[in-house]
């Protein structure tokens, strides 16, 4: 028919599924794609980038080791807690069997690995959320061990810092997740009010709970480009005002721009400004003014 | 050279004679030395002359440059590791104002200044150094984080104004600017301003409550631009050069009223002529400033900034009562 020369041609109606044999040729995790570029490239190279798409800049999500190996000084990591598990206070059906599963998948105990470290020879706390555990949602133990940790660097004087990367409390553990919010920020403000430092440094996500407790409240508050933080989902913001929301709508180019991030920092430079930022903190070279 | 002001034609064509001869003499045989020796000495005088005489509308003229420096050339120049800290953590981030943490002589300092631009596109994104409301929170965040840390402040002065403008009446600018007077008049670490440009109006002062406050030798500081004070008080706006000489807004004019408590020399013309040598001259400043701030206790230093403020002001007495009864 004539018309049809005008309208776009009709998505195809059926996808095609590569043959079993066909998606067996590359082993799984020898090559990694960017979910931004669609570019494909060897995952030990991108490892070796911090895993910064070589092509359009992407940060790839970093899981809480690789985070610690690119940040900290080769060997200077003590892990806090490692054994601390969470029990099931609501009785949620397939709770405990979840997080058996999703111990195994990571081999690690909870979604946040906290410990002591040095970065450039200056000692800090560290608190590395990560996603791949329950997508990095808040329960009793994440709400624990950050706790812990914060009270670790009040004890020992060093600065906090903190990694991001959370979907929000955790539904299994209903209003104690909730009630974390509140036992990470009185900490926090303890650690504060004795002068501590806080750097909090959100990465793709950032969301819900977390970011309206410990995520925001540091002194310095940075985020690695393009993540996605905010505090109700976009899909609910959307339907609640029946609006759509820009493109780049959560992002941290979009909190830069409206005030609620010191800075944005490429991960390649993250090491360094974080040891910039430690150095103007030291203790002890404040007022020497009087010698200069 | 470009950017002349009107004030100093006479010494810009005299220098173009003087490298006309120059060039006259490489180019041929004759000998025109003594000639422009002669010339050399006339310029010495005349820049003399000129500069050592300017009118308040001559440093108006000056403080308005163009190629004025900025917060951000001082900043490059003073201090080292400078991490700029945005936003105000309400609204946005307003770039009429850079804020952040740096090292002065290798000593912690939290830095803050009024920022306009060089040329057009560079001032759309500043909003021609006039903030908003969420720059002067920007600055009060980033003070109240100098106090917890203990290191001093320095604030760099060099606005025409606060914005005037609907969204920051609706987002509370007058708020924006009591706050920080109020707050700033409590700060436990030392604060020094510097005048580096033009200090317009409350704009100007919600960076400006501090211990000691300098001024850059051809900056101007007052309540209004003269070009308002004519309109206000005359209805005429082009009576600004007689505003600015009846105002006394020019660095002389305020130390001798007691509002700042030093003058810093510019080089011959203003600060654009050597950036770097005036980094010197403020570096000088700076230096004294902290050195002697740091010798007084939390108590003393905030006593001081009271007692500075509180003899801010002339009034005396009628012989006679008058009142409501």
């Amino acid at each position: 028919m004539l018309k049809d020369i005008f309208t776009k041609p009709k998505k195809k109606k059926y996808a095609t599924i590569p043959s079993e044999t066909a998606r067996q040729d590359v082993p799984e995790g020898i090559m990694t794609k960017c979910p931004n570029c669609k570019k494909i490239m060897y995952t030990k190279e991108l490892l070796k980038n911090v895993k910064v798409c070589f092509h359009c800049g992407y940060h790839h999500p970093m899981n809480s080791k690789e985070r610690i190996e690119s940040l900290v000084d080769p060997g200077s990591f003590r892990e806090l807690n490692k054994t601390m598990i969470s029990e099931n206070p609501l009785d949620f059906p397939g709770y405990k069997e979840k997080m058996e599963a999703d111990r195994q998948k990571t081999k690690i105990n909870e979604a946040v690995v906290t410990g002591s470290a040095q970065i450039n020879g200056l000692d800090v706390v560290l608190a590395i959320m990560d996603s791949t555990f329950r997508m990095g949602s808040m329960g009793s133990v994440v709400g624990e061990k950050i706790t812990q940790a914060i009270e670790k660097a009040d004890e020992l004087g060093v600065p906090f810092i903190i990694f991001t990367a959370s979907g929000g409390a955790r539904m299994q553990e209903g209003v104690l997740s909730l009630m974390q919010m509140a036992k990470t920020s009185v900490a926090l403000k303890r650690f504060s009010e004795n002068g501590g430092l806080i750097i909090s440094i959100m990465t793709h996500p950032t969301t819900g709970g977390v970011s309206a407790s410990f995520a925001s409240l540091g002194d310095y508050n940075l985020a690695e480009p393009g993540a996605l933080i905010g505090f109700a989902g976009r899909r609910i913001i959307e339907q609640t005002i029946r609006e759509e929301l820009p493109e780049d709508f959560q992002t941290s180019e979009f909190l830069l721009k409206h005030g609620q991030l010191d800075a944005v920092i490429s991960r390649h430079d993250l090491k360094a400004r974080l040891a910039s930022i430690l150095e103007i903190h030291q203790p002890g070279g404040n007022f020497n003014w009087q010698e200069i | 050279m470009a950017g002349d002001l009107e004030l100093e034609k006479p010494i810009v064509e005299l220098r173009r004679k003087i490298s006309e001869l120059k060039e006259f003499t490489n180019n041929t045989e004759v000998d025109l030395s003594s000639e422009i020796e002669k010339l050399e000495n006339r310029l010495e005088r005349l820049e003399k002359e000129i500069y050592d005489n300017l009118k308040p509308w001559d440093r108006v003229q000056i403080a308005r440059h163009p190629e004025r420096p900025t917060s951000m050339d001082y900043i490059s120049r003073l201090f080292t590791d400078f991490f700029e800290c945005h936003g105000d953590r309400y609204y946005g981030d307003d770039e009429a104002i850079v804020a952040g943490i740096a090292k002065f002589l290798g000593l912690p300092v939290t830095v803050i200044g009024h920022q306009r631009g060089k040329d057009t596109k560079e001032n759309i994104r500043r909003n021609f150094g006039m903030p908003h409301p969420e720059g002067y929170r920007k600055a009060l965040r980033l003070m109240k984080q100098a106090e917890k840390f203990k290191r001093p402040i320095i604030c760099f002065i060099d606005t025409k104004g606060a914005y005037p403008g609907k969204a920051a009446e609706e987002r509370g600018q007058s708020e924006a600017i009591a706050r920080n007077l109020f707050e700033m008049a409590g700060i436990k670490v030392p604060i020094v301003c510097i005048v580096i440009g033009e200090g317009g109006s409350g704009g100007a002062l919600a960076l400006g409550v501090g211990d000691h406050i300098h001024m850059l030798e051809n900056s101007t500081y007052s309540v209004i631009s003269p070009e308002g004070a004519a309109a206000i008080l005359w209805k005429d706006a082009s009576l600004a050069k007689k505003a600015a000489e009846t105002m006394k807004i020019t660095a002389p004019d305020l130390k001798q009223l007691g509002v700042i408590d030093e003058i810093i020399p510019e080089p011959k013309g203003g600060a654009h002529r050597d950036v770097d040598l005036q980094a010197i001259e403020i570096s000088e400043a700076l230096k004294t400033s902290l050195k002697t701030l740091a010798s007084l206790t939390e108590e003393e230093l905030i006593d001081q900034r009271y007692q500075k403020y509180k003899q801010i002001g002339e009034y005396s007495f009628l012989n006679e009562y008058i009142g409501v009864n």
